[in-house]
């Protein structure tokens, strides 16, 4: 049998309340980490998945404590050392990566002498075995040419470099367990994806035991051998990765993975009613109860154990898991969207680009903005009434960009913004007038963000009623009832604040105030992103139930190809603030496609342990679209010389609609790429 | 995960949110000292003039520098004065001027300072500089040369006074409505077309107000130190109105044999000033503010 090298025991941490009353965050937690795997644990924001990984390395948030239980490592309890003790251990003996590692790091610092301040700390090399060191560590992440890369700034590598180079410091004292917090979110698809493999590789190269902690199903399936599911504190779910993937056995886990889209469906997952309970709010009986399919009179008042089943190596905490183990293949049924395109069309982008140099003194007196080189160029789109078109791009590439735009927050250096075929828009607020303003809404990434904290649910929706509308008295609560009911909340929320409400309902709340104002159009800017996996796909249903009552048209943004899938009728792919690609959804989707569609594609991460990633190009980062020729030409693997560096690229059209620019000719494109 | 999340309360009054702010302040040990004293000194403001023994002004030869007594609690001052009486109403005028002071302060202080946030770029700049370099001359120098230009009437002292304390609120202000602006909340209001009055009103002063009154409190016991150096230098309050600054001034040279006169209104002044000063770190700690510059005293 496998070491055990760490054993967690009936661990319970908690607070206590202003009341005095205790609260627990982890609910009597047992697991063993053995030597050389990779377990990963899922849940969503608040289940205790980061609480549990903190004590594993016998760290207890400030604010929390232990109640009982214990964190075993080297047969001693963690939770119970002293402080010395502890930091023996930590960094050598277990490492971890918390979440934005790499832009923790010190910024005024070279990046090889962070990671020999690591070494010193936590190794016994002397002076000279660092300087290999550094150099050897560097080259287990796979940067390139370590002697340079030593010698710069954080700010000088891309964000995937710098969670390499956090991987590499946690390397530093060859630890025994890596502890890793959302190692991979925040970073584009294509740099997720290599960071990934590079985890992959060195667990095995090392035999290095890690604890993958992320809330992304998709990660977690690439990295790990086991897998554990947790909700509101517990574990409801822990077994061999690919079963858990595969045949669930826990309702939770079996909601979760069909509300998660797929690349190979179109139409949006059926959602997952409700949400987690916040801690201190549990009943008794099966915390799930709320939002389980299969619940059952007795899962109400009874809670479910965890229960090992010797034949699967699973453990499970349900009492129905049996009728779920016969059918647990998730077959993922999807809502078919309904286009409500018409014909007509209703916004016209037409050769607009916008820029972000400073304007020097000479341009400021003529009001113009000379940049040679924008940061978004050429952009030609027209929207149709009722369609929702998504921009997706990796971060950098100039999708927010035109949001603003379009929205009037940003002013553009050239070309046009059309309305209804008439009316031109500008992109200067100041000269918009009310009702331009009010056709087009925006609805925002973090909701956190855009609602603002110290108003009420009712003073947030009421702002545009009054501003657009004038409505006073009855007339606004009536209305405010109304949207509140067309977001599917009760009315009792008109009292409370942001604070007071989950992530999926500030969501809903922004929405609300969104077709408070009766627009034409709305811009959505990653407004699933912020969202646990379970509430995105409530969160896409609703958007899609809106748009077929008022025919509002969507520009939809996101760097979630399979979201982008499943809500739009037409993609746009930008690299470098430049298209690439323009089609129907489903023709995107499908070969032939641009060189760069071709690498966001194969690096979507499906929660499927079958489906690995496909790493076409490297996933370096340019700051500056070049001069000319294709924008794409620093990072394609397929670039065919001197043409693609002078000259644009041609629009291809196929014959089902899609446009593609590249020099290399469509046939061709598609016969590389079926294979 | 936010942990003040669990308990969902509904929305409250403005006057039901004012008691649990001053109940939570006065939870703490040194809340509830620091506005027992604050209380204590609004009280006596008020009803000293009508519970004072004698007749503050009552000057008698031949009671001069008596000894705490019976008769006289505090003992008198050089002039035969009681010097309880004195005390009682030494904090008056202080403590009216100061606070009238400090609304100016906070109102010119928080609106620049929001202004600026707001407007950013090139004016916030070249406003910032004029606030600073005005107020980089030492303010007592400024303060003596107004006073001894226009007087020492009440009229001048609160808006002089207002004026010299509200530079740490432009900043507080300033750096509060920077962090406020950059939220997309405001960007959205922005979007939807509303006016920069709207914006200021509705979003952004919600968002603000708290960290601005909380610099307001903190700077009233500044200007209170301040008005009382200006009393003691004999630009404050003029004689024969009993001032703590001006007694203190008064009987430091007979400190070695009359300590008596000196004593009781150093305890006063410090008192109040330190009353106000935990008054407005509990106050702070209430709203949930982390303040990291620390009190005068
Ligand atoms: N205020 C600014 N000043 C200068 N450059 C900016 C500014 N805002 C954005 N940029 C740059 O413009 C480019 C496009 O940014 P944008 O925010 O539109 O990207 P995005 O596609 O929305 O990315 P993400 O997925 O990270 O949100 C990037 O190179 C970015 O660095
Ligand atoms: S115990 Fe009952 S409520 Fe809980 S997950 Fe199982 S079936 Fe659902
Ligand atoms: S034009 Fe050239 S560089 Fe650009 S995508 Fe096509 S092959 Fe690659
Ligand atoms: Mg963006």
């Amino acid at each position: 049998m496998t070491e055990i090298i760490q054993k967690v025991k009936n661990l319970s941490i908690g607070f206590k309340s202003k009341k005095g009353e205790e609260i627990l965050i982890l609910r009597n937690i047992s697991t063993n980490i053995k030597k050389g795997e990779t377990v990963g644990i899922v849940g969503e924001s608040g289940s205790g998945k980061s609480t549990l990984a903190l004590a594993m390395m016998g760290y207890v948030k400030h604010g929390l404590y232990t109640i009982g239980g214990e964190c075993e490592f080297n047969s001693s309890n963690l939770l119970k050392m002293k402080n010395r003790d502890l930091e023996k251990i930590r960094g050598r003996k277990i490492a971890m990566i918390p979440q934005n590692a790499g832009q923790a790091l010190t910024p005024n610092l070279k990046i090889g002498y962070q990671i020999d301040e690591a070494l010193q700390l936590h190794s016994d090399l002397k002076e000279e075995e660092r300087e290999q060191k550094i150099s050897e560590l560097l080259n287990k992440v796979r940067l390139p040419s370590p002697e340079t890369i030593a010698l710069r700034y954080p700010h000088e590598l891309s964000g995937g470099q710098q969670q390499r180079v956090a991987v590499a410091m946690a390397l530093a004292g060859t630890p025994d367990l890596l502890l890793l917090d959302e190692p991979t979110t925040g970073l584009d698809v294509t740099t997720q994806a290599h960071v990934l493999e590079l985890l992959n590789f060195i667990a095995k190269d090392t035999g290095t035991s890690m604890v993958y902690v992320s809330h992304d199903l998709g990660a977690i399936a690439q990295v790990s051998d086991r897998i554990i599911v947790m909700y509101s504190g517990e574990i409801v779910l822990e077994g061999p990765s690919r079963d858990i993937l595969k045949k669930p056995i826990h309702p939770y886990t079996y909601g979760l993975l069909k509300s998660i889209p797929k690349l190979s469906l179109a139409g949006l997952p059926q959602s997952m009613p409700g949400s987690q309970p916040q801690p201190g709010t549990m009943h008794r009986g099966c915390s799930f109860f709320d939002r389980c399919d299969f619940s059952e009179e007795k899962c109400k008042s009874n809670s479910p154990q965890l229960e090992y089943l010797e034949e699967l190596n699973t453990s499970v905490r349900c009492f129905n898991h049996k009728s779920l183990m016969n059918d647990s293949q998730v077959n993922q049924t999807v809502n078919k969207i309904k286009t409500s395109l018409q014909d007509k069309e209703i916004l016209n982008i037409s050769e607009v680009s916008i820029s972000y140099a400073k304007q020097n003194l000479l341009d400021q007196v003529l009001n113009r903005i000379s940049d040679d080189n924008p940061t978004v160029k050429d952009i030609n789109i027209n929207i149709k009434k009722g369609e929702t078109i998504a921009l997706v791009g990796e971060s950098g590439s100039g999708k927010s960009t035109i949001l603003k735009s379009i929205a009037g927050l940003l002013r553009t250096k050239g070309g046009v913004i059309k309305f209804d075929q008439k009316r031109n828009l500008s992109s200067d607020l100041k000269e918009r007038d009310p009702n331009d303003l009010r056709i087009i809404q925006l609805i925002f990434q973090n909701p956190d963000e855009s609602l603002n904290p110290n108003h009420t649910v009712e003073e947030i929706i009421a702002q545009p009623l009054k501003l657009y509308f004038g409505l006073k008295g009855e007339e606004l609560k009536k209305n405010i009832k109304e949207l509140l009911q067309k977001v599917r909340l009760g009315e009792f929320y008109m009292s409370r604040y942001p604070r007071q409400l989950s992530g999926g309902e500030k969501q809903r709340v922004a929405v609300a105030r969104a077709f408070a104002a009766k627009p034409d159009i709305i811009l959505c800017d990653e407004v699933t992103s912020a969202l646990d996996v379970s509430v995105q796909a409530a969160v896409l249903n609703l958007l899609q139930q809106l748009k077929e009552d008022f025919g509002t048209t969507y520009i939809f943004v996101s760097h979630d190809l399979a979201v982008v899938r499943a809500i739009s009728d037409r993609v746009a792919v930008l690299y470098q603030g430049r298209l690439c690609e323009v089609g129907p959804s489903k023709d995107v989707y499908q070969f032939p496609s641009h060189p760069y569609t071709e690498v966001l594609l194969g690096a979507v991460l499906e929660p499927d342990p079958d489906i690995k990633p496909k790493l076409v190009a490297e996933d370096i980062v340019e700051e500056k679209p070049p001069q000319k020729g294709c924008s794409f030409q620093g990072r394609c693997s397929r670039i065919l010389g001197d043409i693609c560096k002078n000259e644009i690229p041609p629009w291809q059209i196929t014959n089902s609609g899609n446009s593609i620019r590249c020099h290399i000719p469509l046939k061709e494109l598609q016969k590389d790429q079926i294979n | 995960m936010k942990l003040d999340n669990i308990y969902q309360e509904e929305k409250k009054s403005n006057f039901a949110k004012v008691s649990e702010i001053i109940i939570t302040m006065a939870s703490r040990p040194s809340g509830f000292i620091g506005l027992s004293i604050l209380i204590f000194h609004v009280i006596l403001a008020f009803i000293s003039p009508y519970i004072a023994p004698y007749d503050f002004k009552a000057i008698n030869p031949t009671l001069m520098l008596q000894a705490p007594s019976a008769e006289y609690w505090f003992g008198t001052d050089d002039l035969g004065r009681d010097v309880f009486t004195r005390t009682i109403l030494g904090g008056r005028t202080a403590l009216t001027i100061t606070f009238f002071g400090s609304l100016i302060a906070l109102l010119w202080g928080g609106l620049l300072g929001i202004f600026c946030g707001l407007v950013g770029g090139k004016t916030d700049d070249i406003v910032m500089r004029i606030v600073d370099a005005f107020l980089s001359i030492p303010w007592i120098l400024a303060m003596l040369l107004i006073v001894s230009l226009l007087g020492t009437s009440t009229e001048v002292l609160i808006p002089a006074l207002g004026f010299f304390y509200g530079k740490g609120i432009v900043r507080v202000a300033r750096a509060a409505t920077h962090d406020v602006i950059a939220k997309d909340f405001i960007v959205s209001a922005r979007a939807r077309g509303h006016s920069n009055f709207s914006i200021i009103w509705n979003e952004i002063i919600p968002n603000v107000r708290d960290a601005i009154l909380v610099e307001g409190a903190m700077r009233w016991s500044w200007m209170l130190l301040g008005f009382s150096s200006l009393s003691f230098l004999g630009f404050g309050v003029s004689p024969p109105t009993p001032d703590w600054g001006l007694m203190i001034s008064n009987a430091r040279g007979l400190m070695s044999f009359a300590y008596w006169s000196v004593i009781a209104p150093i305890v006063g002044l410090s008192s109040l000033i330190i009353g106000i000063n935990l008054t407005a770190d509990a106050f702070a700690k209430a709203l949930g503010i982390d303040r990291s510059t620390k009190a005068p005293v």
